[in-house]
């Protein structure tokens, strides 16, 4: 079990507001390294709760969440800011980029942050990044006036900036058209089968879902079913 | 944390929003320059209020008092020696006005490092004969040299030189009033009558206004000789010892040791005048009250906008924080902006506030109490610029550190799932 990136042991939450509701009642379940791994469920769930759990955003759970073996439970928020800069990568449906920068800088902010390598060498590794993602060419736009499929795209480099453990996304083709959605997942089976990414992605589409290694079915705050897909 | 990329971000945010920024460093440089204006004419226009009494008016004055003796003979009676007497209708003594030994108190008082400089002066109370009317007045022996240093004597003279005293013989400086009425001009001769009946006449050389009518209606100035030989004393003749020291604060504590070192009478500065340094004190309160003001409400303005700047960029935060930013590195974001607006609205605030002041010391101001004076008055003190400075800087820090706090707090979650 020493590739377990990521595990969820019995994770309960609630709701408070307007009245008290329980959004996830005890998940179980591990990512070992190099898995690609898709959460599947209705609207209402709790698959994006799961998620935030799971990102260290969200503290307010019963049960642990275990990151490269260590508890997340506990936790204080700058260590937790710095599991997200050093091990996490996010992918979301609405919130890509920051339009007060560049592509580029947009990219270079985690790893600026991590501070593990010089201005110089993150700027190299952030072209490189775009580069891979074949989106190089728009390094010095600025980032609000690229379209929608480009911002996703972006935002994938970003997550990819610190080499993190794995990668979450919160339905990252949930706000795009299917060109851009099919590009986007292409995207992220390259990265799978390439780079042996680690990934975790939430999504209520049903085709990306099929394409993906690992389906986990919730309903009703559960996990109710779990396939393995070996189609890739 | 990660300073440099704290700034970048910084930066960027304010470039992004440059005209909120804008209009909240207006806010600040408004406040700062107010508050550099203010403070430069007040404590000007106080300097040269106080000029008026304290330039003229010695830290010490040492004299001999008219009293009734300390010992009076019934005290020296061996038989009264453990009686306590009461004595009804005790006049005041004959006292002589000289002050004993003048010459090595004088040397000894130069010498003293608390002391700036000594000036010896008499007084001659004599008339002044206009044809047939008499005019009471004053003549003032003093040191030209010493007075000119000490007391700014030069800057009353309306006509005339004040050296002339000491190159032409039997002269005197005339109140520019008392010069009216007995209409006199530079160059003519007056004629007085002292108290003892001995008559002199003296050249006119030069007139002087104090701004004080009164002052000016009686008083007059001669060189030590001249007002020796009016009244008939040898030259060791002084009745006062007037000193400048470096610390006016120390007055009344070396005026004491002074009188007792000395057996004369001293009289501090403090005691003389005291209205004029609550007058100061008060002006100067009011002029720090209403610039502290100016910056407090730049100060709400800086908060005003950092907080709807939060509110625009949730997003950001929200971003910033699920990308490993922590909570203390976005409210540094926030401060390093609030600090920005203070230091960049403060240095504008700092040069516009002089030139302010420059405008004013050019606007034409005449007053009869200070001759020299032609414009308003202005006080160049540095430390209203190092005040103003670190004001707006804790001003802007304090209004910054809500907003920012506020920012630090922003649930990622929240925001991301808002959508």
């Amino acid at each position: 079990m020493e590739n377990t990136i990521l595990a969820a042991v019995n994770i309960v939450k609630y709701f408070y507001d307007p009245v008290k509701v329980k959004v996830l009642n005890g998940v179980n379940f591990s990512i070992h390294r190099g898995d690609f791994v898709s959460i599947v469920g209705k609207s209402g769930c709790g698959k994006s709760s799961l998620l935030y759990v799971l990102s260290t955003m969200d503290t307010d759970y019963e049960g642990d969440v275990l990151i490269d073996g260590i508890s997340m439970q506990q936790k204080k928020e700058p260590y937790l800011a710095k599991i997200r800069n050093e091990k996490i990568g996010f992918v979301f449906q609405f919130h890509y980029l920051l339009n007060e920068f560049t592509v580029l800088k947009n990219v270079m902010l985690p790893g600026l942050k991590l501070h593990k390598y010089s201005e110089k060498e993150v700027e190299a590794r952030a072209y490189d990044k775009l580069k891979t993602l074949g989106i190089a060419d728009l390094a010095l736009k600025n980032a609000a006036r690229l379209s929608g499929g480009e911002k996703q795209r972006v935002a994938i480099a970003r997550a990819l900036i610190n080499d993190p453990d794995i990668i979450m996304g919160d339905e990252p083709t949930g706000n795009l058209d299917k060109k851009n959605s099919e590009l986007v997942f292409d995207i992220f089976k390259q990265l799978s089968h390439e780079l042996n990414q680690t990934m975790l992605i939430v999504t209520h589409d049903p085709d990306f879902a099929a394409k993906t290694n690992r389906i986990i079915r919730m309903e009703d705050g559960k996990i109710v079913n779990e396939e393995k897909n070996l189609v890739g | 944390m990660n300073l440099k990329l704290i700034i970048n971000i910084a930066q960027s945010l304010l470039v992004a929003r440059w005209r909120q920024t804008l209009v909240a460093a207006v806010g600040v440089t408004f406040g700062i320059t107010m508050f550099i204006a203010l403070l430069s004419f007040m404590s000007g226009l106080n300097d040269l209020l106080d000029g008026l009494v304290v330039n003229r008016t010695p830290h010490i004055r040492l004299y001999n008092d008219i009293r009734p003796r300390r010992h009076q003979p019934v005290t020296l009676w061996p038989a009264y020696q453990n009686t306590y007497p009461m004595i009804s209708s005790l006049k005041s003594g004959n006292i002589r006005q000289e002050i004993y030994n003048s010459g090595p108190i004088i040397q000894a008082l130069q010498q003293n490092k608390a002391v700036l400089g000594v000036a010896p002066t008499i007084t001659a109370q004599v008339f002044f004969n206009d044809g047939t009317v008499d005019i009471n007045g004053v003549i003032n022996g003093i040191d030209v040299k010493a007075e000119t240093k000490l007391f700014h004597f030069d800057d009353y003279i309306v006509a005339g030189k004040a050296t002339d005293l000491n190159t032409v013989p039997n002269s005197i400086i005339l109140g520019i009033a008392l010069a009216q009425k007995l209409v006199a001009n530079v160059g003519d001769i007056v004629q007085i009558t002292t108290s003892t009946g001995a008559i002199f006449q003296l050249k006119v050389v030069g007139f002087f206004q104090s701004g004080l009518q009164d002052f000016d209606k009686a008083q007059s100035y001669a060189s030590i000789n001249t007002t020796q030989k009016i009244l008939g004393k040898s030259s060791l003749y002084i009745t006062d010892i007037r000193v400048k020291l470096y610390d006016i604060n120390q007055a009344p504590a070396l005026a004491k040791s002074f009188a007792r070192i000395y057996g004369v009478d001293a009289e501090d500065i403090q005691t003389a005048n005291s209205q004029f340094e609550t007058g100061s004190f008060v002006r100067s309160l009011i002029s720090y009250a209403v610039g502290i003001t100016l910056l407090i409400v730049a100060g709400f303005g800086i908060y005003n906008i950092l907080n709807m700047m939060i509110y625009e960029k949730m997003d950001t935060i929200a971003i910033l924080k699920a990308t490993g930013f922590a909570g203390r590195d976005v409210k540094a974001v926030f401060l390093v902006i609030a600090i920005a607006i203070g230091l960049f609205g403060g240095i504008t605030g700092l040069i516009s506030g002089f030139g302010l002041s420059v405008v004013i010391n050019h606007i034409p101001f005449h007053t009869a109490a200070l001759p020299t004076v032609k414009t308003y008055p202005i006080n160049y003190n540095p430390l209203f610029y190092f005040i103003g400075i670190s004001f707006s800087l804790i001003t802007t820090y304090l209004a910054g550190w809500l907003p920012a706090r506020k920012a630090s707090k922003i649930d990622p979650v929240i925001i991301i799932r808002g959508k």
